[in-house]
């Protein structure tokens, strides 16, 4: 990868001062300025990263090595879709590895990746309480349960046009 | 003193209150095996993330082995570092180290000096199972101009990051990701070129494996030799000397001048030349600018720059143009002597032998591999043509001294050629933390009073702390002096200039802990800061056995002012021999 230019537009930079600002620009609140700018931005790409380590005085490869880290953070836009499936005991149990499997055939990406249309997005996550209806797959805020491998076309289906 | 007994193999020790296991067994003389563990006493350095466990014991009474290195010591312990038990989780450890670790120690620029090699020799290592459920992870090689990271091979022992973060603060490194993609790398994976690394070297001083190491210059050196259209000129700096000989297995503090000059000569090199020289240049200069600001100051002139920072170490320039731009006309404009032997060479040597600049090569071997990406930097070339074409460590001129099967050991001592291997002991010292600015305060007291000096050894700027001060007496006027070695303690002083709230008129910065001859090109330490505090020695030995002592005597500096320069500062050494810093600081754009 080359260089990276640090190019923001003023409202976003005036955000992230804003964000750092509230936490007092302490560095060890690196991890609460990460969440309040993804629930912002809704990734982390490295120029808000740029701008985060300027304003706490940190190096920036610490930014990118706690961003990297936790698999929470995400550097990658996500779809206007973002489908998650859970991983959690309850639902692996029940097949929710070749629902996963369904999806990332269907849509020709990994986890944590978004489709080249910007439309969908894959995440994978552990337990989201609804383990009576193992296995669970959210689209954005829509619960879809009891999901086969089979059911994954019709999912995708109730988001096109 | 709050002490604690415990028991470590069957034996009783007392040991103060917060020693680990791993030093109260090292005291007892039992040598507990440890991998990312490191420690540089002397610099007090040390590095413990407690993440490899190769160190782990059994303390009785506890479900698990504890790592030793990051245990403390309890009253009435009961500790076994060697049971049945502990050997096996040791190289159950290594073997899961290895699983996912490269398996091309034959051809890897680490061989043979590889800790993680030695490691697995240490503990038996016939076999590397699990390999069918680790994945080996799959980093590009990058190559900057100074250092090559190949982090399919770090541990992540998270020495580099300590060097880097702490010992530094340069923060070009981090750990990133998790699990076998583990590594420590730059931010988003950038290319370190692009990341704020000054090229000190020092993450590749201490990294255990071939994750990290110099870009090799040798075979083009070597082609350069086998090219009998060039001449080819070297130079070496002063902290090569106190250190080569250790790569053959001589003790640690043994001084090879005489032996590296002839075995430079049967390398095939035209002229055997030394940078030496060139630090006496550059005392001539840099003592010159120092008076000139001083004066300018004493006369109350406001706007003149002081402290006059020293700008001989390329690892400390990219540290301030990246830090500190806006400091960055505070800085002597004097080359480093690397580039003014170039400079030199190039033009008053290459026209007294009577050939092209285009036709000459001059190679450098340095403690140091920011001298690298120093030397081609593009406003030390001309038209296209670098003052130093090639720039190799104190490792590479040693593994080339091997390769052309030279026996170093036993080689006759010879002397440098002339006129540009003449140097006095001022240059030497260049070598140690403090060293430059000893070498100043020598030429500048006798060219500021007009009187001699009864003693040139400066003790008070000898030592190993991180920041010193001293004040020396200039017939009346005191002159306060800065030292900081090790680019936190830099930073230290750097903050306070920026702040106007610097006391000094002088401050000598050298970018790696001791100076050039902990440079992050000299012969790997292995945490052994024994080694650093002889090489000082070796060096200040070798100033204290020279005859000529200060560099305004060096009879070639004066020859080289009357036939060439004119005068220190004068035009023409202003062109040859000064430079001007960039502001490399990362700039955030608004976007319209």
């Amino acid at each position: 990868m080359s260089s990276i230019k640090i190019e923001l537009r003023k409202e976003d930079i005036d955000k992230i001062n804003e964000v750092c600002a509230s936490f007092n620009n302490e560095p060890l609140e690196l991890i609460n300025v990460l969440h309040k700018c993804q629930e912002h931005f809704g990734y982390l790409p490295a120029e808000v990263q740029e701008v985060v380590a300027e304003q706490l005085n940190i190096p920036v490869a610490k930014v990118y090595g706690v961003v990297s880290f936790y698999s929470f953070f995400t550097m990658t836009p996500h779809g206007k879709h973002p489908i998650s499936i859970c991983m959690g005991t309850a639902c692996y149990v029940r097949g929710a590895e070749k629902v996963l499997e369904e999806f990332k055939k269907e849509l020709g990406i990994q986890v944590g990746q978004t489709t080249p249309d910007g439309k969908f997005s894959l995440s994978s996550l552990r337990c989201v309480g609804a383990c009576g209806l193992a296995p669970v797959v959210l689209v954005g805020e829509k619960t879809y349960g009891r999901v086969a491998p089979d059911d994954v076309k019709k999912i995708l289906k109730d988001y096109e046009g | 003193m709050e002490t604690v007994k415990l028991t470590i193999d069957n034996k009783q020790i007392e040991v103060q209150k917060g020693t680990t296991i791993l030093k109260a067994a090292r005291e007892m003389g039992i040598d507990i095996p440890t991998l990312c563990h490191m420690e540089l006493h002397d610099l007090k350095i040390e590095n413990k993330p407690g993440g490899c466990r190769i160190c782990v014991v059994e303390v009785q009474g506890r479900r698990n082995l504890a790592p030793a290195c990051i245990t403390k010591c309890d009253e009435g312990m009961v500790v076994r570092t060697h049971n049945p038990r502990v050997l096996n989780a040791r190289r159950t450890v290594m073997e899961f180290i290895l699983s996912d670790h490269p398996k091309d120690c034959l051809t890897c620029p680490k061989s043979g000096r590889c800790e993680l090699q030695d490691m697995a020799v240490r503990l038996g290592i016939r076999d590397i199972p699990h390999q069918d459920i680790s994945e080996m992870s799959t980093y590009r090689l990058d190559t900057s101009p100074s250092i090559i990271r190949d982090l399919d091979k770090c541990i992540m022992c998270r020495r580099c990051e300590m060097m880097c973060n702490e010992v530094q603060t340069v923060g070009a490194l981090s750990g990133i990701n998790r699990g076998f993609t583990a590594a420590v790398a730059p931010a988003f994976e950038q290319n370190l070129e692009y990341s704020t690394c000054t090229y000190c070297g020092q993450c590749v001083a201490v990294c255990p494996t071939g994750a990290l190491t110099e870009v090799d210059h040798t075979p083009e050196v070597l082609r350069a030799l086998a090219d009998p259209s060039k001449t080819v000129v070297v130079q070496t700096a002063p902290a090569v000397r106190a250190a080569l000989g250790e790569e053959f297995g001589m003790e640690p503090g043994t001084s090879v001048t005489g032996k590296m000059a002839a075995a430079l000569r049967a390398l095939g090199f035209d002229y055997v030349f030394d940078t030496d020289f060139a630090a006496d240049l550059t005392i001539m200069e840099e003592g010159t600018e120092l008076l000139g600001r001083v004066d300018k100051f004493l006369k109350g002139d406001k706007n003149v720059k002081l402290p006059i920072l020293t700008s001989c170490c390329p690892g400390w320039i990219n540290f301030f143009e990246n830090n500190f731009p806006e400091l960055k006309d505070v800085p002597s404009t004097a080359k480093s002597p690397q580039q003014m032997f170039g400079a030199i060479a190039k033009t008053y040597f290459a026209d007294k032998i009577n050939i092209k600049r285009e036709d000459m090569v001059v190679v450098s071997v340095m403690p140091c591999l920011a001298k690298k990406y120093e030397r081609q930097r593009p406003e030390f070339s001309v038209n296209g043509n670098p003052d130093v074409d090639y720039s190799i460590s104190t490792r590479e001129l040693a593994s080339f001294i091997k390769q052309a099967n030279i026996d170093f050991l036993n080689l006759s001592d010879e002397e440098f050629d002339r006129p540009l291997g003449e140097s006095t002991g001022a240059a030497v010292i260049f070598g140690n933390t403090g060293g430059v600015i000893e070498a100043a305060v020598r030429t500048a007291y006798e060219l500021y009073t007009g009187k001699k000096l009864d003693k040139v050894d400066f003790e008070q700027l000898r030592g190993m702390e991180g920041v010193r001060k001293a004040t020396i007496d200039f017939n009346g006027l005191p002159l306060n002096i800065g030292i900081a070695h090790g680019l936190s303690n830099a930073r230290k002083l750097l903050n306070d200039v920026k702040a106007g709230k610097s006391e000094f008129h002088a401050i000598e910065i050298m970018a790696c802990p001791g100076g050039c001859i902990g440079g992050g090109g000299q012969p790997l330490h292995h945490g052994d800061s024994s080694i650093l505090m002889a090489r000082a020695k070796a060096i200040y030995d070798e100033d204290a056995s020279k005859t000529l002592r200060k560099s305004h005597e060096n009879p070639y500096i004066k020859q080289l002012y009357d036939e060439f320069l004119g005068e220190p500062n004068s035009e023409k050494a202003h062109h040859l021999l000064h430079t001007h810093y960039f502001d490399k600081k990362k700039k955030i754009i608004v976007k319209q």
